[in-house]
């Protein structure tokens, strides 16, 4: 397990988790973006690594997305972006997030490697499901990386155990049957659903997906440990692409509002 | 890697076929596509299941198909008996409904109420959208917009059938997209939709499903060769798009290892010049659309765009049971090019009467060029698994001729 994202969760404060795509809209960029975040107490970041098929996303992540690999970004640019946000700061949690293919065309021996060296804490992979992950999460837990389980709406109880199994670090519970930057979820069944995995584990629940307002974050964060904005904050890069200083200003505005949000 | 005893029990019983198959998608599909498996498990082997699927396949779809000696080529290749196993006879003119009917019955059974489809030559949309306005269903095909355009009167015929067709944007515009697209409608209206795939490939159980399904190609081409021939066919060719149509006819002989196959994939441009969608010539191994298989990518794991000039064959990938047959050496895999498609397609018109599509000209294009490797006794038997109405356009355009 990750000492960092036990450190985090340490206290009972509610988590502001932002997701970037890394290298979106180049790697200059988004390295500024992330310090922009992080200057702002942000609890932990994910980091985006872009794929030409993001199966999960909107269109606002697939289209950073595009945009960080039509500007150059490989996979390997990504570790370095780690690396330079870990010469501003030690203690955050960094996490990656992506799809499958990004790790087994690179290996899965010398990306968890990677991760190790320039100070990844937890991987959170779209596509791969207990059933699939065994490799990578023997991998990982070798080298204390967290393979941070995911839970959706359909996610039925007999699943729970299945996930639950193996799972370290904290969960990541997807609000809705959908994709990143849709309708956001119904808060009563989203209660029901939180509530229903707390009496099944005590690891951290963040929420994820559909979150995009400091409403939102103040909404969902009274029954969750933390939550995660993403597509909010990707749609004000891509409205301010041809002026980094307006586009780095309403980042550093918006993330702190939504960590006012979170009331700690 | 020796062959092992059996390839017909594969895939195992979380969808591998050797390394390749698999389940690789959001949780948010795990339980239904555990669902899916289940229901399609305890279907297989229902007899009213199988004897409604059957009724259907003779009624409505016309099977069987015949299989045809085409003489005229056969003559002019100087080689082997060819025949053609004639699913372009096949109401809506390609394989590609057998799997759509197989998968309509098990949707209706599990009491979904909506059904999504992808596309790239639109042969797969239109059998979707017969079979959703055979059974009532509203039925919603994603096509990239590079494919609305090339194969426009299938595009016809689907808004002719009831079904809404939603144009694709994103990447390369093609038939990859299309799926990306279909797998995120998916994703969120998981609770009534069923996803009707298109070809043998995807998250277990789509790509023995579908295998299993289009298996009755190679079933009755037992019967009707042993029939015409009184012996078993020396050859089997079919094109490769995501692989459905080959394995329909392969399938059933995989176990009979006297049996040669030879699939072929589309060059594109060539293989040489990096435009083809030639996956397994030219890609190796990676995870797309929920399964591991080989596909075109870059050094970085970035998925490449395909080309061929025929979009049922414009695909990256390639379903996970060919991934498997082709390490094992159990099937050899070929490629022809648009332009020796396009002159193949030419050739079976002229010689038998019959417009194929351009998915099977490519398979007859290596056909011709392997014809000569075997004697006048040996039996070759080719899926003519699409018929060409759909490409005309698309052929006058590469003969500048104007319609
Ligand atoms: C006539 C025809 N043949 C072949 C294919 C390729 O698919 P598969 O390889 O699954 O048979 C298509 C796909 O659209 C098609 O329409």
């Amino acid at each position: 397990m990750s000492e960092r994202i036990k450190k985090t969760f340490a206290n009972k404060n509610k988590k502001l988790v932002t997701f970037t795509t890394g290298g979106d809209p180049d790697l200059e960029t988004s390295f500024d973006i992330l310090k922009t975040i992080i200057n702002n107490n942000i609890d932990i970041v994910e980091i985006g690594m872009p794929f030409s098929d993001p199966m999960a996303d909107g269109p606002t992540i697939q289209e950073s997305s595009t945009r960080s690999i039509e500007n150059g970004t490989k996979i390997k640019d990504i570790f370095e972006l780690v690396k330079k946000i870990r010469t501003l700061n030690n203690e955050i949690p960094v996490i990656l997030m992506g799809y499958y293919n990004s790790i087994f065309n690179m290996g899965i021996e010398e990306f968890t490697s990677k991760c190790v060296q320039v100070g990844v804490d937890g991987l959170i992979i779209v596509d791969l499901q207990p059933e699939e992950d065994a490799d990578l999460y023997l991998k990982a837990k070798e080298k204390n990386i967290d393979l941070v389980r995911l839970i959706t709406p359909t996610t039925n109880k007999e699943r729970l155990k299945t996930i639950l199994n193996n799972a370290s670090g904290f969960l990541y519970y997807v609000t809705i049957t959908g994709i990143t930057g849709q309708n956001s979820a119904n808060l009563k069944e989203l209660q029901d659903s939180i509530n229903l995995i707390r009496s099944e584990s005590n690891l951290p629940i963040v929420a994820g997906f559909g979150i995009k307002s400091r409403e939102d974050v103040e909404n969902i964060s009274i029954f969750t440990d933390g939550v995660v904005v993403g597509s909010s904050i990707v749609n004000i890069i891509k409205d301010n692409i041809s002026d980094k200083k307006n586009m780095l200003e309403k980042i550093d505005l918006f993330t702190q509002d939504l960590k006012a949000g979170t009331g700690s | 890697m020796t062959i092992k005893n059996s390839f017909k029990q594969l895939p195992n019983d979380r969808g591998y076929f050797g390394s390749f198959g698999g389940r690789y998608v959001s949780e948010t599909l795990m339980p239904l596509i555990l669902e899916v498996e289940k229901e399609y498990e305890k279907m297989k082997d229902d007899s009213s299941f199988k004897e409604e699927l059957s009724h259907y396949m003779k009624t409505y779809i016309g099977r069987p198909s015949p299989l045809f000696f085409a003489k005229r080529i056969s003559e002019d290749l100087g080689g082997p008996k060819i025949y053609f196993k004639r699913d372009e006879l096949n109401h809506t003119g390609a394989h590609k409904i057998n799997n759509c009917m197989g998968q309509i019955l098990l949707a209706k059974r599990m009491g979904k109420k909506r059904i999504i489809a992808e596309t790239g030559a639109g042969q797969h949309g239109v059998a979707t959208a017969t079979v959703c306005a055979l059974f009532g269903l509203p039925c919603i095909v994603y096509m990239g917009e590079k494919d609305i355009k090339r194969q426009s009167p299938n595009v016809f015929r689907m808004k002719l059938l009831g079904a809404e067709i939603r144009s694709v944007k994103t990447g390369s515009k093609s038939l990859k997209d299309a799926m990306n697209e279909a797998l995120r409608d998916w994703v969120t209206n998981v609770r009534d939709t069923f996803y009707i795939i298109g070809t043998a490939a995807g998250p277990h159980p789509y790509p023995a499903m579908v295998r299993d399904f289009q298996s009755i190609i190679g079933e009755e081409v037992r019967e009707q060769i042993l029939k015409a021939e009184n012996k078993l066919p020396d050859l089997l060719m079919a094109c490769i798009g995501g692989g459905s149509n080959a394995l329909g006819l392969f399938h059933e002989f995989l176990d009979d290892k006297q049996i040669e196959m030879i699939a072929v994939e589309a060059a594109g441009h060539g293989i040489d010049t990096g435009s083809h969608a030639a996956s397994l010539s030219g890609g190796k191994p990676g995870i797309l659309h929920g399964n591991k298989t080989y596909l075109l990518q870059s050094n970085d794991g970035q998925i490449d765009e395909a080309h061929s000039i025929s979009a049922g064959l414009d695909y990256p990938g390639i379903g996970p049971e060919h991934s498997y047959l082709f390490e094992q050496k159990r099937v050899q895999y070929m490629s022809a090019t648009d332009k020796e498609a396009i002159e193949a397609f030419q050739y079976c018109c002229n010689l038998e009467g019959i417009i194929p599509a351009l998915e099977p000209s490519h398979a007859l294009a290596v056909l011709k060029k392997v014809a000569k490797n075997y004697s006048k006794e040996k039996i070759v038997v080719m899926n003519m698994c699409g018929r060409g109405d759909k490409d005309i356009f698309t052929i006058a355009e590469e003969l500048n001729i104007k319609l």
